[in-house]
Parts: C-alpha cells; structure tokens; sequence
C-alpha cells in the first residue's frame, strides 16, 4: 500500500526546473565550502594570513560561507518563486 | 565548581518551564489525529516553522557545546558553526522540496514511497531511531549541566527532569506543541544570544576579567643537578614531581596541604606557577586544590595575559565593535587553561595548567585539530578534521526530527521558504557564537570541569538577571529539541515499525496511544544515557549523530531522489551499511576508549569523526546492491 502525502500539495509544473537549479546552485557552495576544507588540509598557515580590515582569511572565509549560504537562499527562493507563477499559472 | 543558587533564577526557570507546560496543555486538546499527532495537521505558517526549525536545529550542541569548543580551542570550535549551517544547504537546494512532496508524517515514509518495501521500513526506522538517540544523549547531558549552577542540582536530577518535562510534552500533544514550542524557544534564544554578545562588546577586553577573579601565584624553584630542592618561599616544601608529555608537575606542601604547580623553564629561570587541580584519592575523596568541593577554592578562569591595540600593549580597551574585538583578540595573548592527567602513586590527579597562547593561533583551525606540519600533524588528524567536515555538511538533510518538519507545512513552497528563514536564523545565531564563545575564554567565566556551561556562565559575569534568562532558555532549548526528537522516535516505533512494518491494524486513535508509549519508552531510556554520558562536550557528541545520520541516510534520501537505478534493496542495505560501519568506526574511536578507562592512543582506529570512510561504504553499497537488484525494480515515478 503506497501512502499519501500529509497534506494535498497539487501539481508543480515547475518542479522539474527548480531541481535543477538546485543542483547548480548545491555545486556552486559545494565548490566554496570545498576550498575552505582543502586550505584547512593543505595550507592551514594560509587561515592565519591578514586579508581585510584586519581580518585573517578564515575568520573572512567563515563568515563568508554563513552569509553566502543566506544570500544564495534568497536567490533560490526569488527564481523557484517565479518559476512557479509563471509555469503554474493555468 | 560550587554555584550560588539565586531565587530569580528559579522563577525565571520555573516561569519558562510553566509556559512550556500551558503550551503543552492548550494543544492536546486539539491533538486527537495522527496527522495532529506526528506531523500538526500540516497545517503551520511557513515563518513559524522556519523559527521552529532553527529552535530544533539550535540545540544543546549549538548554544553550550559550540561556545564550549569555542572557549576552550578558539576557532576550531567554530567550523562547527561553519559546518551545521553549510549543512542546510544541502536540506534547501536538494531535500526540502522534493521531501515535502513524497513524505507524510516520517523520514520512512518518503524513503519508502516508491517502493511499498518492507526493508525500507525496518531499516529506515531502526536507523531514525539510532539516530535520534544518539543526538538525545548531547541534550541529555546539556540539561544535567545546566541545573547544577541555575538550580543547585545534582547532573542527574536535571537530566531526570528535563526527561520527564518532554515525556509529558511530547506524550500530551505531539508536533503542534513542539513546534510552538521550539518557534517560542528559537526566538528567544536568537534575541537574548544577541544581547549577549552586545553585553561582551559593550564591556570589551581587559587583562582583569572581574574583581573577584583569582590572582594565580608564582614561586622560584631552587634546582641542584636537574631536582627542584626548594623553593624562594620558605613556606612550601618540595614533595614530589612528575613528567608529563614533557611538562613538569610539581607536588608541594604548603600548611599541611598538598598542591600541584607546573614548572615554567625560561633560560636560566625557573618558576612554579600554580594551576587547577583535582585529586582522587583510593578512598573516593575528590580535593579540589586541595579542599573538599564545598570550600569553594576551585575557580573559574580564563583571562588575557597581554592586549595590543594598534601595536601598543593596554590594561583594557573600552566598548569595542564587532570586527574590532576579533582584531584585538587576534593581535593579543589568551591564556587558556590546558588539561592533563595522570597518576601520583595511588592518587588520580586532574590539572589544568595556564597555557599562554597567541591571538593569532586562536583565530585560525589548529588548537583542537591539528593540520599544520608544525604542530604535528598526522595523516589521520588531517583525515579526522575532513570526515567532521564533511559529515556537517551532510548531517543536517538526514536528521530525522529536522525532516520531519517538513511535513508540518501546507505545501512545497512553504517548505523552502520555512527553510530559508531558518538558515537565516540559524546563520546569524552562529556568527553570535563566536562573540560568546571568545567571550568566555577571556573573561574569567570557563568552569574547567564542563566546558557546555562556557556561555551561561559568562552571562553570570554580566549579572543574575541575564545567567537566569539565559539559562532558562538554554534549558527550554533542550526541552523543545528532545520533543522533537522524541516525536522523530516515537513515529519510528508506532508508526513505521508497530503500523506500517508490522502490519498491526490499529484505529487512528490507537495509533496516537502508540506513539505517546513509544514516547515514554524513548524517554525514560534518553534518561539513562544522560547520565551515562555525563562530561562529555555535548557538539562533539552531537557530530557523532551527524556523521550516522550522513552514513545511513543521506545517500539513500539523495539517491531516492535523482538516481532511477536506486532500489528498495539498494537503500536497506545501504542504510545497515550507513548504521554499522558509522557506530563500528565511533565505538572503536580513541574518544570511546578515553570513556572506555583504556588508553586512547591504544584505539584500533585513530578516527573520533566516522563520516569519511561510512557515507562512502554506504554508496557503493546502494550503487552496488541497486544495479544487483534491478529486476525488483518497481518504482513509481513522482517526479512530477
């Protein structure tokens, strides 16, 4: 017996597209998250290094990653948004 | 550590734990579904359980046990932060979604909604329910922290009565009352986290954290052929010393009582200089320098030893900004207190020594993890830092209860827009715990027997007002994510497992009694893990529940989701695959053997972090097994 979901959420014909600009967008903070463990691993020295305002690059690369997560889930959300309203809309 | 007991603490306590309760009263009226029961109706705004989310996911593990690491090893405390919010990006751009559409009340039942398998639902449950407790005990302990200096209460008595408060919680009303509770808890938490961090910019650094803060002592050694023989004052006597992974530990008598100092060798001097320290004896006394626990001479600490503002060394600085405070930190000199053990004949002896270090080494990875040639690092030290990273990230889109949510909303929109408001919560509440984490490695706050009551105890510096908001909040922050928790545990039991593996037919009524036993049993037995794990730092533990969520679910939930090929045998034996190796790898960890009495080094497996070798095994695994079984294949596609 295949059960249904909790709530009726209808047909998404936008579905589709914003999977896949999920997945883009997934690989593009995969990438940056990737480059901060790599420098971790590989040039740990190079975290301590002054970049901005006084600022060494990992506490610049950590709160990047934060802020970037934030900013790029509003970006999403703005495209998934008019995704939907535009293919949804008959 | 001995605390105060203040009486505005236990009304700010017992005021938060009353609302918590109404909360819990007012909606079992209204919970008399399973769709009520496991998943609210699926009826909550999306910015409610966006907040909720955050108040689930800023657990125990964030608030005590990442401000902790923080305290103690500066920024390799804060990848933590990095990594659990990098996490929900995964949950955002690949799980939110698509999760929402296949699930109806647990993480089963979307894995299984292709399948109709029975596999799938006995691993997927057993795995939920691993999961789920290993992320109960870091609450467990977190809780039992916590009542010792708000309360006066023994550990085990708050892991009692938080393990009590959520059963009556979670087996009254289910997720409507753990999502407003969380939603109230998250906000709060987020708010009063802020204040904090302004109370510490506002203060800014000073070389005396406070007026009461203990003044540590110096004596001169006397040292003939390599032996220390006497000291420059005449009122200590040389008893005894000990080496130490190359530090020297020194026994001395002082009026009839013992005391440890670690010897500082600096050119042609040589001083003593006076440390924490704890002593068991054979009989079970515990001294606490030197003194039964109820004298009071054990202190808390953590201070700046040198302050350079714009390279001139100052007493203190003033109210500083947010940048500025992290510059002054970086340019300046923490001393940290550093912990080791070892044995003075039949005595067990626990010290913590002063540990000068360099702003500059606490603002960057390296005091926990080593990953610089310089300091040492192994192959596995650098593959232990990659499998935590990497388990972060991957951990936070298979925590069962965190899933879970999203069926509690109305549509698949509100799923993604409630996740963006959490990683918004979420992300500027982890850029707090670095302020408050620094903040109590420098202000004469960190309690060294619990490195979880780092941030509560620094509010205590600012005032009683603000520790027993704090506090109460924390308290009720372990409150709500045990509920949920206990929700993701008990829907594994009666709804996966007793309904939906079984088979036992059960009216819809029945099946909420289910869930609310099952509730009660997961309880009582989170109470006893509590105490079991007692002292451990609560965001180590909680890593541990990421890395095994990562293993045994995520590649099944990804794989589900964007591989054709996948098949119900492919994701159960990926899930065993995920549960064994992860728990095989932790229970033979050198962190275990430490717990274990035995010899950490003498571990068979020099990896504390799991994921880098269990979310690969669990891959190939699904891959494997999926391409073996393609002829069982029959899935139906939801991709639309």
């Amino acid at each position: 017996m295949l059960h249904k979901p909790a709530t009726n959420t209808g047909t998404d014909k936008a579905a589709a597209k914003k999977a896949k600009l999920g997945v883009k967008m997934f690989f593009v903070y995969t990438l940056v998250y990737s480059g901060f463990v790599l420098i971790g691993l590989t040039k740990p020295e190079i975290m301590g290094l002054e970049l901005i305002g006084g600022q060494n690059i990992a506490i610049i690369y950590g709160f990047g990653l934060i802020v970037l997560a934030i900013i790029m889930g509003f970006v999403y959300n703005y495209f998934c948004t008019r995704m939907e309203n535009k293919m949804n809309k008959n | 550590m001995i605390y105060e007991v203040s009486n505005l603490a236990i009304i700010i306590f017992l005021f938060i734990v009353g609302l918590v309760l109404g909360l819990s009263f007012y909606f079992a009226r209204k919970t008399k579904s399973s769709a009520s029961y496991y998943a609210a109706g699926g009826n909550i705004h999306w910015a409610v359980n966006g907040i909720a989310f955050a108040g689930d996911y800023l657990s125990a593990a964030s608030f005590l046990g990442i401000c902790g690491m923080i305290a103690y090893s500066g920024y390799d405390g804060f990848l933590y932060s990095i990594g659990y919010l990098a996490g929900w990006v995964v949950a955002l751009f690949l799980v939110a979604e698509p999760l929402k559409k296949l699930g109806k009340y647990t993480f089963t039942d979307a894995l299984d909604s292709k399948f109709n398998s029975k596999y799938i639902k006995l691993t997927a449950s057993i795995s939920t329910l691993i999961v789920s407790i290993f992320y109960l005990i870091p609450q467990m302990v977190g809780a039992g922290d916590l009542v010792v200096p708000l309360l006066g209460l023994p550990h085990w008595m708050g892991v009692v009565i938080v393990g009590s408060i959520v059963i009556f919680i979670v087996a009254t009303a289910g997720m409507t009352s753990t999502t407003y509770v969380q939603f109230i808890k998250g906000t709060l938490l987020v708010i009063f986290s802020t204040i904090l961090t302004i109370y510490i910019l506002t203060n800014g650094l000073s070389l005396t954290p406070n007026d009461n803060y203990h003044k540590f002592t110096q004596t001169q050694a006397l040292i003939t052929n390599d032996t220390i023989v006497s000291t420059t004052d005449p009122a200590f006597v040389v008893k005894n010393t000990r080496v130490v992974d190359k530090l020297i530990f020194v026994k001395l008598e002082k009026d009839g009582v013992d005391c440890w100092y670690k010897l500082n060798k600096k050119e042609d001097k040589a001083t003593l200089e006076e440390m924490l320290y704890i002593v068991l004896t054979p009989n079970g006394e515990k001294l606490y320098n030197g003194a039964p626990k109820s004298e009071n001479k054990f202190y808390q600490v953590g201070h700046l030893s040198k302050i350079v503002v714009d390279g001139k060394e100052v007493d203190k600085t003033g109210p500083v900004g947010p940048f500025e405070f992290i510059k002054t930190i970086e340019k300046s000199e923490i001393v940290r207190f550093s912990k080791k053990a070892f044995t003075d004949g039949e005595d067990k002896i626990t010290v913590w020594y002063q540990n000068p270090t360099k702003g500059e080494d606490v603002m960057k990875p390296g005091l926990l993890y080593k990953l610089s040639k310089a300091a040492g690092a192994s192959f596995w030290d650098k593959l232990n830092f990659l499998s935590l990273m990497l388990a972060l990230f991957l951990g936070t889109s298979a925590l069962p209860h965190i899933l879970i949510r999203y069926y509690t909303v109305p549509s698949q929109r509100a799923a993604r827009k409630s996740t963006i408001v959490a990683i918004a919560a979420i992300g500027f509440f982890y850029v707090l715990t670095l302020y408050m984490g620094l903040g109590s490695m420098i202000s004469g706050a960190l309690d060294v027997e619990s490195s979880n009551m780092s941030a509560p105890l620094l509010a205590k510096t600012f005032g009683v007002g603000i520790f027993s908001i704090i506090s109460a909040i924390a308290f009720a922050t372990v409150l709500g994510t045990v509920s949920g928790l206990i929700v993701a545990s008990s829907g594994a039991i009666a709804h996966d497992f007793i309904d939906k593996y079984l088979q036992v037919e059960m009216t819809d009524k029945a099946k909420v009694k289910a869930g609310k036993m099952a509730a009660v049993c997961v309880g009582i037995f989170a109470i006893i893990l509590g105490i079991l794990f007692k002292g451990m730092n609560v965001s180590f533990l909680v890593g541990l529940a990421f890395a095994v969520a990562a293993s045994a679910n995520l590649p099944a939930i990804l794989f589900l989701l964007f591989w054709k090929k996948t098949t119900a045998k492919g994701i159960a034996w990926s899930i065993i695959v995920g549960i064994v190796s992860s728990i095989g790898i932790i229970l033979f960890s050198p962190t275990m053997y430490d717990k274990y009495g035995l010899i950490p080094k003498d571990a068979p497996i020099p990896l504390d972090n799991p994921g880098i070798i269990s979310i690969p095994l669990a891959v190939i695994t699904l891959i494997i097994v999926s391409l073996l079984t393609q002829k069982e294949n029959h899935t139906k596609d939801f991709s639309k």
